[in-house]
């Protein structure tokens, strides 16, 4: 029985005008700007590049190394989180108390503004006043205070710390959710059937995290691809480059050298980056299913 | 039963050392926004402020605009919430009356822009807040982030929608009402959890929002208190006043704090849902 038909397109429209206006016509200009010339350097005057800007990038040094900071940035936080947030999530689901208590404080990490992330860790990171050098110096971890935010590996080492400090939470709640949506009936056939705990873990928890698992992964890889204000506000990229992401090095390219073809151009090599990804994790999950 | 007890302690230790880690910095940045210039720099450091003052806080509101950067993003994304809620409600009712085949493709689109890294918006969106001479006007907040924040919305949105049973609009089609009086008298009320859930989170994004409000507000009195408290240290060019910018990371945690606390619940249900749909 159908008496109720699709309503007038109308009710789309405002939303269809936002979403022209700030992402599509955005990412088709920016798709645009991709193979034309246009920025300080031809005096603000549009020419058509061609695959010029592309060519550039295959040459560039500095977006080779922004890439690669990128992709260990992305690789090691992301395996970090899953595995601190599966173990908490796994700790979590056996508390009898004082869940709620924990979520709410968990939670507080991941609302805040990553920006202001950033000025709060550069303090406790900062080599002469930083809480952190005085802390491991007291306990005698440390025979003189490290520069963590002035040398390379330590500042890259500390921007992936400061966003697992931020991200378990996230992934922690999504692993959580799945947990408590397993029947507990299951765990209870198990252990008539003289199963431990690894059993319970293999055969019960593990295959029903599964989806949970995908879509926390899925969400962190595109997200910390596109890292930007942590970066940005804890080491500027710094030092000579050492943390500087594909985000930041198209930013300054954009806002800095003024240069808005080259910065476009940088920022749809990042899309087509996340596009192989998105499209590689889709197969492995059908591959799973 | 001795084991499942070794199990529980390990379980409470181990969550009770990730909420110390994760509000621990917090603390210790509250704690030394209250102490003096003196005592903030001092080695070895102070953990209680010995003479806890407020004038950290004072020279952010006094000296410094921070009551103007705090109702900026006040306002900025507050609009941009209600902005974000109205047009995607109405998207969302649209949506999932859709064929399925439609639907699904619309659907699968919104996604794909939602996941889109915000760097590929930023010029050319300045190109235009330039062109339409709204720098540093609010407008050139709400409408950007009303619009990043709406595939995610429409997406939360659609899906609870749905659940509602299509025979009280049948119903109320019979009693003579129209489609949008159906829609805002049956449906919106229904809707009211999950308006409230994407609400706050769209809220929290949009108070979080760093790139676009650095690039978008170039003038102090324009300033969002994120890109405010973030840029802070930027203004001083040798010692660095570090009572001042704890001060300004806890006056822009403190409502998001607030707004944990209280919802909780909704927020956990807003970031669940709508990943796993």
């Amino acid at each position: 029985m159908k008496t109720i038909r699709t309503p007038s397109v109308l009710w789309a429209l405002p939303a269809a005008i936002l979403i022209a206006g700030v992402l599509v016509y955005p990412a088709l200009r920016a798709l645009l700007l991709s193979f034309s010339h246009y920025g300080l350097s031809t005096a603000f005057e549009t020419r058509f590049a061609g695959i010029d800007n592309f060519r550039r990038l295959l040459g560039d040094s500095r977006f080779h190394s922004s890439f690669a900071v990128t992709a260990l940035f992305v690789a090691v936080s992301v395996v970090l989180e899953f595995f601190l947030g599966l173990g908490l999530a796994l700790a979590a689901s056996r508390l009898i108390r004082g869940q709620k208590i924990a979520r709410t404080l968990l939670l507080i990490p991941w609302t805040l503004p990553t920006a202001v992330t950033g000025v709060l860790w550069a303090w406790i990171l900062n080599d002469q006043f930083g809480i952190l050098n005085y802390v491991l110096a007291k306990a005698g971890v440390l025979d003189q205070p490290i520069a963590w935010l002035a040398q390379p590996a330590p500042a890259l080492a500390s921007v992936i710390a400061v966003d697992v400090w931020k991200t378990v939470p996230f992934v922690f709640l999504i692993l959580l959710a799945g947990l408590q949506s397993i029947p507990s009936e299951l765990y209870e056939a198990i252990a008539v059937d003289g199963g431990g705990a690894w059993a319970a873990f293999r055969y019960v928890t593990w295959p029903h995290l599964v989806p949970f698992a995908f879509i926390a992964l899925i969400f962190r890889i595109i997200q910390a691809f596109a890292i930007f204000d942590l970066v940005y506000v804890l080491t500027g990229g710094g030092p000579g480059g050492a943390t500087e992401t594909i985000s930041v090095y198209a930013y300054q390219t954009t806002m800095r050298y003024l240069d808005f073809s080259y910065g476009a151009t940088i920022a749809v090599a990042l899309v087509a980056v996340l596009a192989v990804i998105a499209v590689t994790l889709r197969l492995v999950l059908r591959e799973a299913e | 039963m001795k084991r499942r007890g070794i199990g529980a302690t390990i379980a409470s230790t181990v969550v009770a050392v990730f909420c110390v880690v994760a509000i621990a910095p917090l603390v210790w940045h509250g704690l030394s926004s209250l102490k003096t210039a003196s005592e903030v720099s001092r080695i070895p450091p102070t953990i209680v402020p010995e003479s806890p003052t407020l004038s950290n806080y004072e020279e952010l509101f006094v000296r410094r605009p921070f009551g103007l950067y705090f109702l900026n993003s006040f306002v900025i994304a507050s609009l941009a919430t209600l902005l974000c809620l109205a047009v995607g409600s109405l998207a969302a009712y649209w949506l999932i009356r859709l064929p399925s085949r439609l639907r699904t493709i619309l659907a699968s689109g919104l996604l794909v822009l939602g996941f889109f890294p915000p760097i590929v918006f930023l010029f050319p969106l300045y190109e235009l807040v330039q062109k339409a001479g709204a720098m540093n006007h609010p407008w050139a907040l709400i409408l950007p982030y009303a619009g990043l924040n709406l595939p995610l919305t429409i997406w939360l949105l659609a899906g609870y929608l749905q659940k509602i049973p299509r025979e009280l609009e049948e119903a109320a089609s019979i009693d003579g009402m129209t489609e949008f009086q159906t829609f805002r008298l049956i449906l919106l009320p229904l809707a009211a959890p999950a308006l409230a859930t994407t609400g706050i989170l769209v809220f929290i994004f949009c108070w979080n929002e760093f790139m676009f409000a650095l690039t978008f507000m170039n003038l102090d009195s324009a300033r969002t208190i994120t890109v405010g408290s973030a840029t802070l240290s930027g203004a001083f060019a040798y010692q660095l006043p570090w009572g001042l910018l704890a001060a300004g990371v806890v006056i822009t945690a403190l409502p998001l704090i607030v707004v944990v606390m209280l919802f909780q619940r909704r927020i956990v249900e807003g970031l669940t849902a709508g990943s796993l749909k």
